[in-house]
């Protein structure tokens, strides 16, 4: 059976719908989208040949409905559905539904689907298969001596966990023999105190974990081969924010034996199309079965631009029912591919969704950057989905070069109108652990936290910033004199406390400021309505995002902010005089982090709160987030109700010192 | 023996010193700057010229013959900013308490007159405890011969003035004649009879700050146009207002390099407006987007939220902006709101400032609080403004223009220049549902055929093609194209000269 698509459905929405309709279109076969009542005017429908509407904004009434999907392509006489990731992506119910509606599924087969997609049966599977799954007791161990047998067998470090455990408690890292006893004591002393249930299991330590996956592809005819891994280790929460290919970690041995277990796996579940094997690995290389995505990856895209293949089109291709055109041993890896999801989140506010109007969205247009992205300029980012608004992939011969480009490309990707973890994504670029390849999954918890505050600059960008800021600021402070001015003399203002007295010339295109006696010249376009500067400061070349506002300016360089008001010269003397903003203000309120619907409200008036208490939850995004109060206080006035919708920074509480 | 010379510096200098030292430093301490420091920052470096530095009282009771304080309690002149004259006075606080004598008045009135004789802009700081009552009437006179000359310079020259302390009982009518009243948060008080007499009038128990505070003034009351974090602040935003206005009635208009491109098309002006005309959203999004560099100078920014007014540009050229905030009781008209916006047309009109209506309004407010209020003399007040403006008038209807809103909302049957509405536009007499119920009364008990009905008047009327028949719009254009439509229909009224019949003045509805 050689079937040759004309028409396929991408039943799906975002970047990856639009990613799925490019290949389609470089293929010659039509793209169906489907499209909610928010996606109306998304790009994935303006770029589709056909668009069908399949229902309200929230998925579950929408991209979820499996009859609504077979509907469309019967509607649109697509004869392909591809799922992209998410939604029904990885569901065999659907799976089954498309074929039983005589079309043909873009992706794995039913049973692969329900086989991989369950924990138990997918471990069994894969050790079965000869994959290597986390060692570690079948039960529950409680005799010293058959614990210190098993742990030989395992290999130290190992991990004692209590069986009903959760939340820290009742474990235990064990290093050494001679710890064993001890530890195993105090695990199941705590089990017991915080359980009550003092059995334990011991599992092997893996110390320093990443995440590395195989991509493996295969035709129906049982032809698999495996496209090398894709680090995932940069992670927050679960969520992958950045990975690339190839892992600086493996040594060729550990790939190959990988990738050998991926196909392996395959092979047991006769799997068809693109599929990921997803592996914890420890320093020393050593790997572990985690668990078999049976889709396509998020992630995809940096194992297409390292292997120099297009995952989407062997997909399609797969499943018109043509056979694997490549072999492994035509396989090879060329240079580094890296890959940043770009979220609409508030990293300031705890990575809190953030949703509005992308007024401003401007794409880097650099060499060796390839981007996926499912908005345009306009585009709403609404609360009823995913908050991934594109990924940025950069291509470079070897990885320094590889986050250099991807560096360079943030700092020209501009987005207002929503916050965004572009700022974040650059500082876990500069990272030095980063750079040196020095990562585990606990990465983003171990070196930013729950939250990610701009750097303030150091001196010398700090420097540049100013003066950059000056050759701005300064020709918009002396605009409305009748005559033409070039220079002139301000404070710019960091901070209540922080400021700086500048001296501005401009002469023959170069903007010249002297701050601290100290000269910058400033060369390159500057414009009062520009919001992004790419010339040079003090002859080095510098990206700079700009956004002006009359006389304040905020510059965004990399992970840096820093934000500058600019004030008349003589104001220099006198500046000390005015209050220090009153920061303890902010604290009497309880404002809306996020737009959302306050579900519920656990305070009264006049009720005394200690600091950090529990006061609201917001529900956003479908996600519970609860608003606290920052000081010890007394509620005095509520200002809305429950069931209320609210904008960001709608006031909620208002509070009086106790 | 000391020549003249000599004794002038020493008079300068003590002149400088103003109540002296510990006053200055007490003023400090409260995060007050002094008169003479405020128009240091207010005027262009080294262009303030002092005018009656020498000045002293001539009171001769209560020993006041013993303390005089050349200058008496403030510091009148003219300087630049940006480069363009004004003239300004700025009381003293640390000069018997800034209070107003008949010479401090006198003073005043020098500024005043030479203001609205060579056509330039007032800017007046007060921060002064009231009337000096050790002369009694003289300096009610004295407050009575600044409020003649306010109303005389109304709409001649640009008045503003800046509330930087004190300003109660007679000394707030003189800002209250002006153009724009500004405040400081925490340091500054407006109110006709303060805390003390309040509470054995009324037995109400205020504060300062809830009688007469920046907040509430910007809040609550719209005395004031505008509230800032401090001093410092203030005055650098006033710089900034200053470059929106003429000089005078008779002065070009400050026309600034423009550099943000005039064509620009902006698919977020595309997906501003909901689909669901009962979805609010932010017209100043709308505002922004539209204008020079995103720049928009509001005023009564907390005030009356229902209707947003302020200063901005296009093309480099000044603008007066009219909005209606969907964002705000659906972008009702009420009494507030229509105050707000009347008096801001007024002013543009005065000095010849160029109007853009931005119009999504379903009505005006109703209600019983509204009616009782005087809705109808204060809806009044904006449709006269509008009606009697001269300026180029240009409108553009986003969204709905219901009812006798519509007609208020700068239209063309007011002498709109160019009358412009985005294809989603709804022009009718009231919605949809309101207007299905009144004609078709048979339909209200049957929700079929009442909405069958309501879609047929929706089809009917709630889009522009009606009103652009009749050439009641101008045309109807693409929200991706606003800027370069507005910006060449701007352009073509600056060549508009309109004159009202001759009469002695109108009668506003006051």
């Amino acid at each position: 059976m050689n079937v040759n698509f004309k028409k396929i459905l991408v039943a799906n929405r975002g970047e990856i719908a639009c990613r799925i309709i490019r290949t389609a279109h470089d293929m010659g076969i039509k793209a169906v989208a489907v499209y909610s009542d928010a996606d109306k005017f998304a790009k994935h429908v303006r770029m589709a040949d056909e668009a069908i509407h399949i229902g309200p904004s929230p998925s579950s009434q929408s991209y979820l409905i499996i009859e609504k999907i077979i509907d469309a392509a019967k509607l649109t006489s697509a004869e392909a559905i591809h799922p992209g990731y998410g939604f029904l992506s990885e569901n065999a119910e659907f799976v089954s539904a498309v074929e039983a509606a005589g079309l043909i599924f873009i992706g794995p087969t039913v049973n692969a689907i329900e086989m991989m997609g369950d924990k138990i049966t997918s471990k069994k599977i894969a050790q079965e298969a000869g994959v290597s799954v986390v060692p570690g007791s079948k039960g529950a161990i409680s005799d010293i001596q058959k614990a210190k047998a098993e742990c030989m067998k395992i290999g130290y470090p190992v991990m004692v966990k209590a069986s009903s455990g959760g939340g820290g408690k009742g474990m235990r890292v064990v290093e050494r023999e001679e710890d064993l006893e001890l530890s195993m004591q105090a695990a199941m002393n705590e089990a017991r105190s915080s359980f009550g249930d003092d059995r334990v299991f011991i599992e092997k330590f893996v110390q320093q974990p990443r995440h590395i996956e195989i991509q493996i592809i295969a035709d129906a005819y049982g032809n698999v081969i495996f496209l090398g891994e894709r680090e995932c280790s940069i992670q927050r929460r679960h969520q992958k924010v950045i990975e690339e290919a190839p892992s600086c970690l493996l040594s060729q041995e550990t790939r190959m034996a990988m990738g050998q277990q991926a196909i392996s796996l395959a092979k047991a579940v006769n799997y068809r199309s693109a599929g990921t094997v997803e592996f914890i690995v420890g320093a020393d290389e050593d790997f572990y079965f985690l668990e078999m995505n049976t889709r396509l990856q998020v992630e995809h895209p940096v194992t297409e631009l390292v292997y120099d293949v297009d995952l989407v089109s062997l997909m399609i291709k797969i499943a018109a029912g043509e056979k694997l055109g490549i072999k492994q041993s035509d396989i090879k890896a060329d240079g580094w591919a890296i890959e940043a999801r770009v979220y609409a989140e508030d990293s300031e506010r705890g990575f809190l969704p953030s949703i509005g109007q992308l007024v401003e969205y401007k794409e880097p247009g650099l060499e060796k950057i390839r981007i996926d992205s499912g908005v345009q300029e306009g585009n709403h980012i609404t609360m009823f989905y995913d908050p991934m608004v594109a990924k940025i992939i950069s291509y470079g011969p070897n990885r320094i070069e590889g986050i250099a480009n991807l560096s360079k490309a943030l700092n020209h990707y501009k987005i207002s109108g929503v916050e965004t973890n572009i700022q974040f994504l650059s500082a876990i670029l500069l990272d030095e652990d980063f750079q040196s390849g020095n990562i585990t999954t606990n990465f983003i918890e171990e070196k930013f936290g729950g939250k990610f505050v701009p750097l303030t600059p150091h001196l010398e960008l700090k420097k540049k910033l100013l003066a950059l800021s000056a050759a701005i600021l300064m020709p918009v402070f002396y605009q409305s004199y009748p005559e033409k001015q070039n220079k002139g003399q301000n404070i710019l203002q960091i901070s209540h406390e922080e400021y700086f007295l500048a001296d501005w010339n401009y002469f023959e295109g170069t903007h010249i400021i002297t701050i601290d006696n100290v000269q910058y010249e400033v060369t390159g376009q500057v414009t009062k309505s520009m919001s992004l500067f790419t010339g040079q400061v003090d002859g080095e070349d510098l990206s700079v995002k700009v956004s002006r506002v009359f006389n304040k300016i905020k510059l965004v360089h990399g992970p840096y902010a820093i934000e500058v008001n600019i004030l008349p010269s003589k104001a220099y003397d006198v500046i000390a005089f005015m209050p220090a903003p009153n920061l303890f203000a902010g604290a009497l309120k309880v404002l809306a982090p996020m737009p959302g619907m306050l579900t519920k409200l656990l305070v009264s008036e006049g009720d005394i709160l200690f600091s950090g208490q529990q006061v609201a939850i917001i529900e956003a995004m479908k996600m519970e987030n609860s608003l606290r109060c920052e000081i010890d206080c007394i509620v005095d006035r509520i200002h809305v109700t429950e069931g209320d919708l609210l904008n960001v920074d709608d006031l909620i509480l208002s509070l009086s010192e106790k | 023996m000391q020549t003249n010379t000599e004794m002038l510096e020493e008079k300068r200098a003590q002149a400088r010193l103003g109540g002296g030292q510990s006053r200055i430093d007490k003023q400090h301490s409260k995060g007050k700057l002094t008169a003479r420091e405020r128009l240091t920052i207010l005027l262009d470096s080294d262009s303030f010229e002092e005018w009656d530095m020498f000045v002293e009282h001539r009171c001769i009771d209560f020993e006041m013959e013993k303390n005089k304080i050349p200058g008496d309690g403030v510091v009148i002149g003219n300087g630049l900013i940006n480069g363009r004259p004004v003239f300004v006075f700025s009381q003293d606080f640390t000069v018997f308490g800034g209070s107003l004598s008949e010479t401090h008045a006198t003073k005043i009135c020098k500024v005043m007159d030479q203001a609205i004789q060579l056509g330039l802009p007032i800017i007046g700081i007060n921060d002064s405890g009231g009337a000096r009552i050790q002369e009694g009437v003289a300096s009610l006179g004295g407050y009575a011969e600044v409020f003649q000359r306010n109303v005389l310079a109304s709409g001649v020259i640009p008045q503003i003035s800046l509330i930087m302390g004190p300003c109660a009982g007679g000394a707030v009518y003189s800002p209250a004649i002006t153009d724009f009243i500004f405040m400081v948060e925490n340091s500054s008080y407006m109110f006709v009879t303060g805390p003390d007499v309040v509470k054995t009038v009324t037995h109400e128990e205020l504060t300062a700050d809830e009688l007469g505070g920046a907040e509430m003034h910007a809040k609550t009351s719209g005395v004031s146009h505008g509230r800032f974090e401090n001093e410092l602040d203030l005055l650098v935003n006033v710089r900034r207002l200053m470059g929106f206005l003429p000089l005078s009635n008779a002065s070009p208009l400050p026309i600034v390099e423009c550099d943000d491109p005039i064509d620009r098309q902006s698919e977020t002006l595309a997906n501003i407006v909901p689909e669901n005309p009962n979805v609010p959203y932010d017209m100043k999004q709308i505002v922004l987007e539209i204008v020079d560099d995103g720049e928009f100078f509001e005023i009564h920014k907390d005030f009356a939220k229902n209707i947003l007014v302020g200063f901005a540009r296009i093309n480099g050229c000044p603008i007066g902006i009219v909005a209606n905030q969907p964002l705000v009781l659906a972008g009702c008209l009420d009494s507030n709101s229509s105050r707000k916006a009347a008096r801001f047309v007024r002013f543009c009109d005065a000095f010849d400032i160029p109007l853009l209506t931005l119009v999504d309004v379903p009505g005006f407010m109703p209600g019983l609080a509204q009616e009782t209020g005087g809705i109808i003399s204060h809806g009044a007040k904006l449709l006269f403004a509008f009606a009697e403006a001269t300026v180029p008038k240009v409108t553009l209807i986003t969204r709905k223009a219901y009812g006798g809103a519509y007609d208020v909302m700068s239209s063309k049957h007011l002498r709109g220049d160019i009358n412009f509405a985005w294809p989603n536009a709804e022009i009718a007499v009231m919605g949809p549902e309101g207007a299905a119920k009144i004609i078709f009364r048979d339909a209200v008990d049957n929700p079929e055929l009442l909405k069958e009905k309501t879609a047929a008047y929706r089809e009917k009327f709630a889009n522009p093609f009606v009103a652009a028949s009749r050439g009641y719009l101008d045309d109807i254009i693409r929200p991706v194209n606003t800027r370069r439509r507005l910006v060449n229909a701007f352009e073509i009224l600056k060549r508009k000269q309109l004159k009202n019949p001759p009469r002695k003045h109108d009668n506003l509805p006051l």
